[in-house]
C-alpha cells in the first residue's frame, strides 16, 4: 500500500522497519521533523527503542558510539552545521568500525547561516571514512535507510544517508512503505563480534602503538596503520557488498536497480549529465527537452559517492563524448569535489570525453529548468573544451 | 566477517602485560630486589609482597621470590619507595647496557 508522506518521515519509517534500539539526535532544520516523528514513535511504544535527547549533534553521534560499541542499533540524523560539530566523532565511528546509520538532510552551511539545501555538508565530510548514499526520492529514502544497515552492519562501517533539504524531506510523495516481516527477513539482528561486556573487560581504541604488538594472548594486535589501511580495502570491498545488498533487496522487495548509478536516457547518449541527489530527476525533464532537439543526451545520478564506484563510472561513461558534472558543493580554491573524482577515474579512457562544471543551487539558490537546458545546450554545442574551471550557473554578481 | 578477521579491524585490547606495549629501551632506572633484605625471600613465606601491591603495571610476581618483568617494567620506582626493608634499588640501566657489551 502506497503512504503520502514527508521525505522525513519516510526516513523515520525506515528507521522504525529496521528495528533501531538507540536514537539519539539533536533537532536541526530540515532534518527536526525526522527526528520528532522518531520520539513519537519511541513515545506511543511504536517502536522498541531508546530515543536520548541530547544536548549537541557531537554528544548524539557519541551516544551511537557507545550504544553501537554496546551491540545495539543505533540510528542519529542531522543537517549542515549539525553534521560539522559531530566532525570529530565522524572519523571516530568510522575509524572504531561502528555500523551507524546517519540521515543527513542537506543543507548549506554557514556563515552566512543559511537553513535551504545544497550538498556542501556532506561533500566536506566525505575524508571522514564514512559510506555516503544520496536518495532521489522518498521511495529511496525510506529503502536506503534499510539498505544502509544491511551494508553497515556487513562491513561494519557507518552509513549516511543523504537526501536534499526541503526539495525532499519537506515535500510529499507517494511511496511504498516495505512489509515489516520482509524487512525483519532481509535485515537480520545486529550481532557484534566484540560487544562491550562487563564480563570480559578491554579498552576500544585507547592510544594505539604506531608499531604491530603481540597482544596478552600471544596474537599480532595490528597498530594504528594497518588499522587505518584496512578501513580504506573494506571500503573498496564495500562496493561489491552495496551490489549484493542491492541484488537481495530486489529480490525480497521487487525494486531497485543500479547500485551505483541512477542512469536516465543514457544507453545510447553522446552526453552525460551527473550530479548527486534529487536534481538528476530535475534533470530528466531537461534530457527530454533536449532529446526532441535532436541532443543524444541523458542524466545520471549517483547513487553512491564514498565508496567512490569509479569502476561502474568508468564503465558506463567511457564512450560518450562529454560528461557534464553539476555541483550544489565545491572544493573551495580548485573545483567541484564530484568534478575531480570523475576526472580521476576518466584519466584512464582514451579517448577521454571532456567534462565541464557547473556550480549551482548554493544556499538553496532557485534552480531553473531553462538555466539547465542552456548549459547542457552550450556544454553539449561547443566543441571546444572551456578553460578547466567551474562555472558557475544562476549567479548574479553585480558588477 | 569473522571474528578474527575483525579483530585486525579495530584497536582492542585486554588488561594484562603486553597489550599497552613493549617499554623498549628507554627506561633510566631499573629497580633490583636484594633477596637477603626481601622479606618473603627471606622468611621463605607469602607475605609482604607490598611491591606487587603498588606496581602500576602490574609487572612485579607474588611469588617467593617476586619478579619483575624487565620486558615492561617503566621504572618508575615506586616499588623502591614503598618497599618497608629498602630491599628494592634502583640501578642504572648504563651499568647493565656495559655489562651486555
Amino acid at each position: 500500500m502506497h503512504v503520502i508522506e514527508s521525505g522525513n518521515v519516510a526516513a523515520a519509517n525506515g528507521v522504525k522497519l529496521s528495528r533501531v534500539q538507540v536514537v539519539a539526535a539533536y533537532p536541526i532544520t530540515p532534518q527536526t521533523p525526522l527526528t520528532e516523528k522518531l520520539s513519537e514513535f519511541v513515545d506511543g511504544g511504536e517502536m522498541e527503542a531508546e530515543y536520548i535527547p541530547v544536548e549537541s549533534e557531537h554528544s548524539a553521534l557519541a551516544v551511537c558510539i557507545a550504544a553501537s560499541s554496546a551491540g545495539a542499533r543505533a540510528f542519529t540524523a542531522t543537517s549542515a552545521n549539525g553534521l560539522l560539530y559531530m566532525n570529530e566523532q565522524l572519523h571516530w565511528a568510522a575509524g572504531a568500525r561502528l555500523p551507524i546509520v546517519m540521515c543527513v538532510v542537506n543543507r548549506g552551511i554557514g556563515a552566512p547561516w543559511t537553513v535551504w539545501n545544497d550538498h556542501q555538508d556532506a561533500v566536506s565530510q566525505r575524508d571522514t571514512g564514512w559510506i555516503q548514499l544520496y536518495a532521489c526520492d522518498h521511495q529511496q529514502i525510506i529503502d536506503t535507510v534499510i539498505k544502509a544497515y544491511a551494508i553497515a552492519e556487513t562491513v561494519s562501517i557507518p552509513v549516511m544517508v543523504c537526501y536534499d533539504g526541503y526539495l525532499l524531506s519537506h515535500t510529499y510523495m507517494p511511496f511504498k512503505p516495505p512489509e515489516s516481516n520482509q524487512v525483519d527477513e532481509f535485515l537480520p539482528r545486529f550481532s557484534p563480534e566484540f560487544p562491550l561486556n562487563p564480563e570480559q573487560p578491554c579498552n576500544l581504541n585507547t592510544v594505539t602503538l604506531s608499531d604491530i604488538r603481540p597482544d596478552v594472548h600471544g596474537d599480532t594486535a595490528p597498530g594504528y596503520m594497518e588499522i587505518r589501511h584496512n578501513l580504506h580495502t573494506d571500503l573498496r570491498e564495500a562496493l561489491g557488498v552495496i551490489q549484493q545488498v542491492e541484488d537481495n533487496f530486489h529480490q525480497t522487495f521487487g525494486r531497485g536497480g543500479h547500485p551505483f548509478l541512477e542512469p536516465y536516457r543514457c544507453e545510447d547518449a553522446n552526453y552525460i549529465a551527473v550530479c548527486l541527489g534529487s536534481l538528476s530527476y530535475h534533470l530528466r525533464d531537461v534530457v527530454d527537452v533536449l532529446r526532441e532537439a535532436g541532443i543524444a543526451i541523458g542524466v545520471c545520478g549517483l547513487r553512491v559517492y564514498r565508496p567512490f564506484p569509479d569502476a561502474a563510472v568508468r564503465e558506463y561513461f567511457k564512450s560518450v563524448k562529454g560528461l557534464i558534472i553539476f555541483e550544489k558543493a565545491l572544493s573551495y580554491g580548485y573545483e567541484g569535489a564530484l568534478f575531480a573524482d570523475i576526472k580521476a577515474a576518466m584519466y584512464a579512457c582514451t579517448p577521454r570525453p571532456f567534462i565541464h562544471n557547473y556550480i549551482l543551487g548554493l544556499g538553496g539558490r532557485e534552480i531553473q529548468t531553462h538555466q539547465l537546458k542552456e548549459a547542457l545546450y552550450r556544454s553539449c554545442t561547443t566543441e571546444v573544451a572551456p578553460e578547466d574551471m567551474p562555472q558557475w550557473l544562476g549567479l548574479k554578481l553585480q558588477t | 566477517m569473522t571474528k578474527k578477521n575483525y579483530a585486525c579491524r579495530i584497536s582492542r585490547s585486554e588488561p594484562g602485560p603486553g597489550d599497552g606495549g613493549r617499554t623498549g629501551s628507554w627506561r633510566v632506572l631499573r629497580p633490583v630486589i636484594d633477596l637477603e633484605k626481601c622479606i618473603p625471600a627471606k622468611r621463605n613465606k607469602p607475605a609482604c609482597f607490598t611491591c606487587w601491591l603498588y606496581c602500576p603495571d602490574g609487572v612485579i610476581t607474588r611469588t617467593i621470590p617476586p619478579t619483575i618483568d624487565y620486558e615492561y617494567c617503566k621504572g618508575c620506582e615506586i616499588c623502591a619507595e614503598e618497599c618497608p626493608v629498602d630491599a628494592i634499588t634502583m640501578v642504572e640501566e648504563t651499568v647493565f647496557l656495559k655489562e651486555e657489551k
